[in-house]
């Protein structure tokens, strides 16, 4: 029998219990346990960036961060995420069929926090991440550069 | 215990670490280890890997240092890769693994993982090579520091019960001039055709290669001649080449004679990083 | 015009953005039992065993299900495929078991101790081997197959079908021509990596309805296909299609909807799920077509092309499920669009032994145009002339004949010469040469490519709409079409706001089609989406419309034919102030004494295509599809001559495609077609081994473009209206990638100097061509 622990992780500012075995990953808790689905199984090998959260502020792929590892820790996913570039994918026609735009939306998130003034290169860093398979990734760096320059004029 | 599970520890020092590795050893349950933990994650959702416990080190103490400490620069086995290159303590060190799979992916993959992990590459252990440095491996045993070229031999050999601690590297190699260049299949981003670090110390040269064989290594007889400074550095490259000793890989990323074309341009492109100056009056020999 | 033309956000975005969107493997449910697939490990190989003992004995697991002679064959013109394979395995990946247990980790545990024997047999890995006399027979019972289609398998052979064309005199035509050019070309399989993995639900109630959950761009095909192979009653099938994360024609196939059927049918009709990991979906899962091509031209000094000689060789892969399909398209548009009377195409639906083919995004087009495309720049350096002019003098215009030999007009076909003229300008064509030195290891270089489409599909296909009211007067708009990432619903929303001249907040779309209640759009697929249930929502307003000035006439005492709508009321023509609200009568009208009249008022509309034909086994003569929508490429890219290494700098792209429906929506389609034909192009194939394995069927291994490896991109549109299109609109879903693999690969041969005939072209590639020198 597998040993499953019944935990308290701390998401979206919510504190959840519940229970997941060990080598449960964080994306397979938060998408079995909890229905938050925005994160996505793309390839559970860490190769497409569709599943990426915020764990303490920092992007992470979910798909390879253990739930355990997560405990006591501050997970953000796209479902509790409220952010400028939410509105600029919107209006810059950022994404088609969606799938990856969670693990973008979280990505750039995390970039925007930490970096109020992100070079093209540093951008492209962070982006290189995550696969869009729809767009041509000029929209969602036009999403992005939207919201550094708003911030900017402020 | 099922073969999807595994028990999971996150001791707070080397010695807990060790003593619930032994036990576990103990009980059969094949322990690893688990730093990043992205290799055994990845690894053991395709069968290639096998464990019925992990050992997390992050919270290890010593595993997490990242500073210089008297003439020693100080690198933690757990530190991520995004650490390393943020606090750029060893910008050698930082162009060589902002290079490693992606930025996201940097967050979670560890220096020590990198070095000890399943995956050929470990390119993170170029910089270490090159700069001689001292790896601390602890066990149940207790800890040792052994010379990198002691221990690492295609791989980290370590014993049953092992894990690196920490990388010791003298400062001053920090400050030498350096590049790092990561070629690749096609564009920007995969796995490395070839990855090769170079160092320029008082004596010379240093080259440390990963993706052209199935280990990273550096090659006293390359850099031999890679230094062999009355000859044009077209012929050094040559000579170096033709000691080459190592079966090249022939594989998805690209075929072993390609490799062999790009590594003698890479180490071209490196001559001009590091003897820029030197290269025009050289080649008029 | 309101609405039409503008950038209206599409009506999913905010559930997009903020994870709420949900996709078929988002919808869990506590009772449902887990899915996992034991694969072929080998391309080719006889299955001596499969021991289940110890996955048997494993806690959890409800049931497990191998291949059988009992089981249906399946596959869409030949019924070629088991739906697991049974005796041996044809390439890797191939589905050879089933386990089903209540957790995921719990079947894949089970999984993994299931073992199979295997005794290699030969691997047939191109479709020039396949045709060697001495080759291994994939399909030994190749004829015995029942067929669906109007395929021509060859008996005791690897071809499951060919299409000629045969137009004009070939070698009359070659004769009429001073000069020829001849080149070879291939390209191996390769995926749509759509980042939704294929995912399916399966349910078998008591009752006996079969209710199925797929991400699918074929709902509708899923049920008509499950009832003929299972024999089941086809109106007890239902199913259902939520948001689909990309499908790039990928999705069009009916591969796991089979396996979850089966799986529920095992364990007595539980429901069940199956989701491909990223491996299976790589190889298991239908994949896109390779090539080999043969291409000849013929044409006189001034370049008029007389003649065209084409052999193509398409690899379908094991099964050839839709790839007879691709493979016939590719021959009914053999060549680019241009006028040439003579015309001889063989094009080959060939057996290897890897994974099988399914519509790739230009459905066989962007393969065929890079074969041609490459010709024509060939002969255009041979006759010294501007690649460009070259396209431009031989420019298939209104008054001439496809290959299909249908006679076109300016309805049915889009404007060549507009876009290469729009082109020249929106990049520059003629300022500086087409390769210019940047230093002494650089180059900047330019290549083009045209390109055309026209869908080659079901000779009914149509397309079904559904209208009714809410209290407000809004109205539900229920189409069959599935959102895949293009927009179309959205798009369908401006149409008819546009047509009721009522605001798009007004129309609310069903997002999810459910194949009980949802009317049939043939399959989401050929860009005609919009063009076929964009018909149908016209007449479906139309329908609307009539019964709300029936209603109105009878209220207003007036004539129907004085009155009109818009704003959500219906008035006088000539006094707009006698008016009636939506509201008021869409569900009946109650008159002021309590007399009611009417009743919800419900609006239907359907469009078939006109006139389509089969193709003439002998000549290729028919009518496949409406219309042909034309388009000019570019690419710019900075090449370095010692490495072989290049940047995409720029890539450019003008389509005809009449009345533009939402600027940015289509400026989105096209560039994202862009990226994912120069992504295919640059760098994405299935690398195999000499067993057929698959060597990279992860992402790491098989790399889609990133962010920062795309180049800066131009767009934009002629307008050339298609009288049958809604509001004259042309589809635009799959030409954004058509002509982009051709313009890079003429880009860099003329860059290098070489002339570069094989995709993906990477730095090797390139090095190879050039001598492979160290």
């Amino acid at each position: 029998m597998p040993v499953s622990k019944s935990t308290k992780l701390l998401i979206n500012g919510e504190e959840k219990e519940v229970t997941f075995y060990n080598a449960e990953t964080l994306l397979s808790v938060l998408r079995h346990k909890l229905g938050l689905t925005g994160a996505k199984p793309g390839c559970l090998n860490g190769d497409c960036g569709a599943c990426t959260v915020n764990i303490d502020g920092q992007a992470q792929k979910s798909c390879l961060t253990l739930a355990i590892e997560a405990v006591g820790k501050d997970i953000l996913t796209v479902e509790g995420l409220d952010s400028p570039i939410q509105g600029a994918f919107v209006d810059h026609f950022a994404f088609q069929c969606g799938y990856c735009t969670s693990g973008f939306l979280m990505n750039c998130h995390a970039l925007l926090t930490e970096k109020k003034n992100p070079s093209d290169q540093e951008i492209t860093k962070w982006l290189e991440s995550n696969i869009c398979r729809c767009t041509g990734y000029k929209e969602i760096e036009e999403a992005v550069k939207s919201v550094i320059n708003f911030s900017n004029k402020r | 215990m099922s073969s999807y599970n595994f028990e999971y520890y996150k001791p707070k020092s080397i010695e807990e670490a060790a003593s619930i590795f032994d036990q576990m050893d103990q009980q059969g349950k094949d322990p690893m280890y688990f730093s990043g933990g992205t290799e055994i994650i990845t690894l053991k959702r395709l069968n290639q890997l096998k464990t019925g416990a992990v050992i997390d080190i992050k919270a290890i103490q010593e595993c997490n240092v990242f500073e210089f400490h008297e003439d020693s620069l100080l690198t933690g086995a757990a530190l991520t890769l995004t650490k390393v290159e943020e606090l750029n303590l060893f910008p050698l060190l930082s162009q060589t693994v902002s290079e490693i799979a992606d930025k996201t992916a940097r967050n979670k993959i560890t220096a020590g993982g990198n070095i000890c992990g399943q995956i050929f590459y470990r390119e993170a252990v170029l910089p270490f090579l090159l700069t001689d440095s001292e790896l601390m491996i602890a066990g149940s045993d207790g800890r040792r520091n052994a010379p990198i070229k002691d221990v690492f031999n295609k791989q980290l050999l370590l014993n049953r019960g092992e894990f690196l601690v920490q990388m010791k590297t003298n400062r001053k190699y920090t400050e030498m001039p350096f590049v790092s260049i990561k070629r690749r299949r096609q564009w920007n981003t995969g796995y490395p055709l070839l990855t090769v670090a170079a160092l320029k110390a008082e004596q010379g040269i240093r080259v440390a290669i990963s993706g052209l064989t199935h280990f990273p290594f550096r090659s006293a007889q390359m850099e031999d001649a890679l230094n062999r400074t009355d000859l044009a550095f077209e012929k050094r490259i040559n000579l170096a080449l033709s000691l080459l000793d190592v079966p090249i890989l022939n594989d998805t990323e690209g075929s072993a004679r390609y490799r062999l074309f790009v590594l003698k341009n890479t180490l071209y492109d490196i001559f001009q990083e590091l003897e820029g100056d030197k290269l025009a009056s050289i080649e008029e020999h | 015009m309101n609405i039409i033309g503008k950038s209206v956000i599409r009506k999913e975005a905010f559930d997009k953005v903020t994870g709420r969107a949900k996709y078929t493997a988002d919808e869990l449910s506590v009772n449902t039992l887990h899915v996992k697939m034991v694969t072929s490990a080998y391309g080719h190989a006889k299955i001596v065993s499969i021991d289940d003992s110890l996955a048997r004995q494993i806690s959890g697991v409800r049931a497990i299900i191998k291949g059988s002679h009992e089981l249906p064959l399946t596959g869409e013109e030949i019924r070629d495929r088991p739906p697991l394979a049974v005796d041996k395995v044809r390439y890797f990946g191939e589905p050879i078991a089933l386990v089903v247990a209540d957790r995921p980790a719990i079947a894949k545990q089970a999984a993994d101790l299931i073992q199979v024997k295997y005794e290699p047999l030969s691997v047939i890995q191109s479709p020039s081997e396949a045709l060697k006399a001495d080759a291994p027979i994939i399909h030994e019972n190749l004829l015995s197959y029942d067929k669906l289609g109007s395929a021509y398998p060859v008996p005791n052979s690897n071809i499951a079908n060919v299409t000629k064309i045969r137009k004009g005199n070939i070698d009359q035509g070659l004769k009429q021509s001073d000069v020829t050019v001849e080149g070879t070309y291939r390209l191996s399989p390769a995926s749509h990596a759509a980042m939704e993995t294929r995912s399916a639900a399966a349910e078998i109630k008591p009752d006996g309805y079969v209710h199925i959950t797929t991400s699918s761009q074929a709902p509708f095909m899923v049920k008509k296909l499950i009832s003929i192979y299972f024999k089941i009653d086809v109106g007890k099938i239902i199913v259902e299609t939520p948001f689909v994360g990309g499908g790039y024609g990928g999705k069009a196939p009916i591969q796991w909807e089979i396996l979850a059927y089966l799986a529920s049918k095992a364990v007595g009709g539980r429901r069940v799920t199956i989701t491909y990991t990223r491996e299976e979906d790589l190889t298991t899962a239908p994949c896109k077509v390779g090539l080999e091509a043969k291409v000849k031209i013929g044409s006189t000094k001034e370049g008029i092309i007389q003649a065209a000689e084409i052999l193509y060789l398409f690899d379908g892969g094991a099964y050839s499920d839709k790839s007879i399909d691709v493979s016939r398209a590719g021959g009914v548009d053999c060549i680019g669009p241009y006028n040439i009377e003579n015309v001889w195409c063989d094009s080959y639906c060939i057996y290897t032994n890897h994974p099988y083919g399914s519509p790739f995004r230009g459905f066989g087009h962007s393969e065929v145009l890079f074969a041609f495309e490459r010709t024509m720049d060939q002969l255009a350096g041979k006759l010294d002339i501007d690649p460009l002019e070259l396209r431009k003098k031989n420019a298939i215009l209104p008054g001439h004949t496809t290959p299909t030999q249908v006679l076109l007009n300016r309805s049915s076909v889009g404007n060549l010469p507009a876009c290469i003229e729009r082109l020249k300008e929106l990049v520059g064509w003629e300022e500086g040469k087409q390769v210019e030195e940047i230093d002494d290891r650089r180059v900047r270089a330019k290549g083009i490519a045209c390109g055309w489409k026209t869908s080659t599909i079901d000779t009914d296909a149509s397309s079904g709409v559904i209208l009714t009211f809410n209290p407000d007067g809004s109205i539900n708009l229920i189409s069959g079409v599935v959102e895949i990432g293009t927009a179309t619903k959205t798009v369908l929303a401006q149409i008819l706001a546009e047509k009721m001249k009522m605001e798009v907040e007004q129309i609310h779309v069903k997002m999810k089609i459910d194949t009980q209640t949802t009317p049939e759009h043939w399959k989401t697929v050929a860009s005609r989406g919009i063009y076929m249930a964009g018909r149908a929502v016209l007449a479906a307003a139309e329908d609307v419309i009539r019964q709300i000035k029936d209603m109105a006439a009878q209220i207003l005492r007036a004539s129907m034919r004085d009155l009109d709508i818009a704003n959500g009321k219906v008035f006088l023509r000539d006094d707009p102030n006698i008016s009636l609200d939506f509201k008021d009568i869409v569900y009946g009208y109650k008159f002021p004494n309590g007399h009611s009249i009417g009743g919800q008022i419900i609006g239907y509309g359907n469009y078939i295509l006109r006139r389509l034909t089969k193709l003439d086994p002998e000549t290729g003569a028919g009518q496949p599809g409406p219309e042909w929508t034309t388009a000019a490429y570019y690419v710019e890219a900075e090449f370095d001559k010692r490495d072989f290494t290049y940047r995409l700098q720029k890539a450019a792209m003008v389509v005809d495609i009449g009345q533009v429906l939402n600027r940015k929506g289509a400026i989105g389609q096209v560039m994202g077609g862009m990226s994912m034909g120069l992504s295919h192009a640059g760098r994405e194939t299935f690398v195999f081994d000499e067993l057929g394995r698959v060597m990279n069927p992860q992402l790491r291994t098989y790399r889609p473009i990133h962010y920062g490896e795309n180049p800066d991109y131009l767009v934009d549109f002629v307008k050339t209206p298609d009288i049958n299109g809604p509001y004259g609109a042309r589809g635009v879903g799959e030409h954004g990638l058509l002509g982009m693999p051709a313009a890079l690969a003429n880009c860099l041969s003329a860059a290098a100097d070489a002339n570069l005939n094989e995709l993906p072209l990477t730095p090797e590639l390139i090095w190879r061509s050039k001598g492979a020198e160290l």
